[in-house]
């Protein structure tokens, strides 16, 4: 019991993050309004930019910004690891692009059928 | 549709969950990630290019590629908007509200009626319109020049705390977003025009893309900044750090630029003519 | 100037789009010929490379001057070398056909549309030629987001397809980015030739086979491999047809190559198909692909979407060859992504010029077309013929190889697969061409009355670019063995029988 709840308290950044990916994956393919499905692609690529970070975190560590020529030699373990933090600058501009072009989607199908709903939507269609 | 997405969902999540007992504890310094490739990052960062902040260090140099290329996804951006979005011929102005500012009179013009010349008098306003609007005026006034100059901080200070040209950039779209909206959008685009923003997003990657071909012209591979040393008149660990702050600039133009455009072609649905 | 290509190739198209948006705002009759001349300047930069590396082996390149691990690499070796070449190549001659149609339907945004397709074209090239899991994932993520913008464009229901579009093409990336984060926990590296030299210790551990799931798993949803395809043919059929003809041929193929490499380069071939213990499924969820995209391709009444469905079942050829996983499978595999790709291009910007002269691509309005279109219809003909299988086109070669390969590895159900594909594509191909030489029928009194369609031909500057990619399946095929021995046997690994 207790070997249980310390593995559950341990990891509990990777329970964050799966709970999160399956609550985006299930609003992107279950929910019917567009901009609901946008907001669950959000909220999913959130999580996995989230599991990224959690990798660096390192136990008693600074963040990455040494203290200038005179300061302290530099120990690796003293600083937590930036290479994440990198990636996910380019993950966090990718997600913010795709919804960007997703939102203009959604306006062009809402200029053109009056609704954001997909069954509304699809009515329409067949209707035509 | 639901009890498919939910399935596949919680079959996803068990699998996540399960393989998730191997991995290493948050936090632990022993991990594989935190042990192979960035110990050399975390103890040359200074050394290599004379940048206190490992961060931008990585980002603009070591894996500077990457980010060239996260910047034109951001341009990708803002011109798919522009693309999809923008009617650029328009028909006849639909009607039209005016507002008569000696008698505070509220005035439509419907389609194919004639429009008051530009006047002291007439005062166009949007459809939505919100009348007590001097508070938000004033503040929006007096908030825009420090947010832009903040933004001018976090863009200079990269090499120095966390910061750095997406950071800068994003903030300096805000306050012109924030301009637009205190005013109205013809206001912003009348001062900050649609072809300036394009311009100025090319402009921006290009200063990036251009640093590395200078480089590789200089004679050595894409990106190295070493290459500038010559060219800049300093040693090569402090053309790097040079090399880094140009690139940064370079970013922050074009994320600037296309955080305003995409707010110019989304709020308005391509017509730049009504916004929020 | 030469050692520096494989970075040229994507840097250069990268710059020209930049260059070409800016260049839209102030002379839009300038953008067509610098999209154009890039694209000749890459075309001529890749086989430059090609025949480098089938002289003097593969080449790498470090960017930034930093190492490996370190630093961000490119690699250009056998594998690749041939995908960049036809990928510049589609990319070229598409950009030909399409000056007429982007002047009739979007004038004021030539600037923005020629800018898309060139950096749609420098997204695929630099996943085609990076040697780092991350910056594959950023250059995918150009491709993609400049596709979605020239899918959506059109009108009618191009708008909601692209948004379908955009959904799954986002849960494919971004399970590919989660793969790599797993390798990255495990590893602490993103070069693939570290990533390659690191897993062999670490493949009883539970987190690479999910790695290796989730990053194929996210390929799989954007080559469209059954039943993952749902958006491919709505958005192809619904797009413009320019950007349909640029995009079917080469995305699809693109992820192929990625499952390639990822399967023979970054996870050894023993793990790929035997220790991971996918290999059979895979072979039989290909076979069904190859089965259900044939008899669905019969069921549509539009010609695009007809050649959207062949699409998805030759996304199943290349998979079950892959799979199979002995050299004269991979082999057709591999050959295949090259020849499919122009014969994808040619089928597809036939169907371009038809829609661009008729307007419309239902099966009843296409009647006569043989009179109205002849040079057309030829090339039509031609890729049909090389889809179905002809000697001596090029489809006939790479199937060769596959079916050698499904009977090598005793899969005969992949075999008959084939075979039955062969027939169902025939059997659509012969049904346009019987439509297309019938005129409209007399009236009832027995007099035609119209005259008979005059000949209607669209446009030169479309016509040579269709006639070169027809041409190019002829060459291709007298070509294909000593592609098949002088180029793919160096690119597949030894330990593959």
């Amino acid at each position: 019991m207790d070997a249980l709840l310390s593995f559950v308290i341990a990891k509990y950044n990777y329970w964050v993050v799966v709970l999160l990916i399956m609550i985006g994956l299930y609003a992107m393919i279950a929910k019917n309004n567009l901009v609901k499905k946008i907001i669950g692609m959000n909220i999913f690529q959130t999580a996995i930019i989230l599991f990224y970070i959690s990798i660096g975190a390192k136990k008693g560590a600074t963040i990455p910004i040494t203290f200038g020529e005179h300061g302290p030699p530099v120990a690796a373990a003293d600083f937590i690891n930036p290479l994440p933090h990198v990636l996910m600058l380019t993950a966090i501009v990718v997600s913010v692009a795709t919804l960007g072009v997703a939102l203009a989607l959604a306006l062009k199908v809402f200029r053109q059928y009056g609704t954001l709903e997909e069954d509304d939507i699809h009515s329409q269609i067949r209707k035509e | 549709m639901k009890s498919i997405a939910l399935t596949v969902v919680l079959i996803l999540g068990c699998l996540l969950v399960y393989v998730a007992q191997e991995f290493p504890g948050f936090g632990d310094p022993g991990a594989p990630a935190n042990v192979h490739v960035s110990p050399f990052y975390i103890e040359n960062a200074m050394r290599d290019t004379a940048v206190p902040n490992m961060v931008t260090a990585i980002l603009a140099d070591y894996r500077g590629f990457d980010t060239l290329f996260e910047t034109s996804v951001i341009f990708t951006a803002g011109l798919a908007c522009f693309f999809l979005l923008r009617v650029i011929r328009r028909r006849a102005p639909e009607s039209r509200l005016y507002r008569h500012i000696p008698t505070d009179l509220t005035i439509r013009i419907e389609k194919g009626g004639r429009l008051p010349a530009s006047s002291a008098e007439f005062q166009r306003i949007d459809s939505v319109w919100v009348p007590y609007d001097l508070i938000i005026h004033m503040t929006g006034r007096l908030i825009v020049p420090f947010i832009q100059l903040f933004a001018l901080y976090v863009i200079a200070h990269g090499h120095y705390s966390p910061g750095g040209g997406f950071q800068g950039g994003v903030i300096l779209g805000a306050a012109v977003i924030l301009f637009a909206l205190c005013n109205n959008l013809r206001m912003t685009v009348r001062r900050f025009s649609e072809r300036t923003n394009a311009l100025l997003c090319s402009l921006g990657v290009i200063i990036y893309a251009g640093t590395g071909v200078m480089c590789m012209l200089l004679g050595s591979n894409f990106l190295d900044y070493g290459a500038l040393a010559g060219l800049l008149g300093v040693d090569r660990i402090m053309a790097r750090s040079h090399g880094i702050m140009m690139v940064e600039i370079g970013v922050a133009i074009a994320v600037n630029a296309v955080m305003v455009w995409i707010y110019y072609n989304l709020s308005s649905v391509g017509r730049q003519d009504e916004g929020l | 100037m030469t050692e520096h290509f494989p970075a040229l190739i994507v840097v250069g198209p990268l710059l020209a789009g930049l260059l070409i948006a800016a260049a839209g705002w102030f002379n839009r009759k300038a953008c067509f010929p610098m999209a154009g001349l890039t694209l000749l300047w890459v075309l001529w930069m890749c086989i430059g490379l090609t025949l480098r590396v089938v002289t003097s082996g593969s080449i790498d390149y470090h960017l930034g001057g930093w190492a490996p691990p370190w630093g961000i690499a490119y690699r250009v070796d056998f594998l690749n070398g041939i995908v960049l070449v036809v990928v510049a190549l589609v990319a070229f001659l598409n950009l030909l056909a399409s000056w007429n149609s982007v002047e009739r339907e979007m004038a004021d945004k030539a600037g923005a549309f020629y800018s898309l397709y060139v950096l749609f074209t420098t997204g695929l090239l630099g996943m085609v030629v990076t040697a780092d899991a991350f910056n594959l994932y950023v250059l995918l993520e150009i491709a993609s987001l400049t596709a979605y913008a020239l899918l959506g464009m059109g009108d009618g229901r191009s708008a909601l397809s692209g948004l379908h579009y955009v959904f799954m093409g986002t849960i494919g990336a971004s399970f590919y980015l989660l793969g790599v984060g797993y390798i990255y926990l495990v590893t602490g590296t993103l070069n693939m030739a570290d990533i390659a030299a690191r897993l062999p210790a670490l493949y009883s551990n539970g987190t690479v086979l999910l790695a290796f799931i989730l990053c194929m798993t996210g390929l799989f949803i954007k080559m469209a491999l059954l039943p993952l395809h749902m958006w491919l043919p709505n958005a192809y059929a619904n797009a413009p047809s320019l950007s349909a003809s640029l995009i079917a041929p080469l995305t699809t193929k693109v992820m192929l190559y990625v499952m390639i490499r990822i399967g023979l380069n970054l996870f050894s071939p023993s793990f790929t198909f035997e220790i991971s213990g996918l290999a059979p499924a895979m072979v039989w969820v290909a076979v069904i692909a190859i089965v259900a995209g044939s008899v669905m391709a019969l069921f549509q009444k539009r010609l695009k979407r007809m050649l959207a469905y062949i699409v998805v079942a030759e996304v199943g050829y290349m998979v079950g060859g892959f799979w199979l996983g002995n050299r004269a499978a991979v082999t057709g595999a591999i050959l295949h992504i090259v020849n499919d790709a122009m014969m994808t291009l040619c089928v597809f910007l036939a169907a371009a010029l038809i829609v661009h002269r008729l307007r419309t691509d239902n099966f009843s309005d296409l009647k006569g077309l043989f009179r109205k279109m002849p040079f057309t219809m030829a090339a039509f003909v031609v890729g049909g013929l090389s889809i179905i299988g002809v000697p001596p086109l090029c489809g006939f070669f790479s199937k060769w190889y596959l079916i050698s390969g499904g009977i090598i590895a005793g899969h005969y159900g992949f075999v008959a697969a084939l075979l039955l594909s062969s027939l169902i594509n025939a059997v659509l191909f012969f049904r346009i061409i019987e439509i297309g030489y019938f005129e409209p029928l007399p009236g009832s009194d027995g007099h035609h009355h119209e005259p008979p369609a005059k000949m209607d031909e669209a446009p030169l500057g479309m016509l040579v670019p269709l006639w070169a990619a027809a041409g190019l399946l002829l060459v291709l095929g007298v070509y294909s063995g000593d592609i098949a021995t002088r180029i793919i046997q160096f690119a597949i690994p030894e330990a593959i029988l």
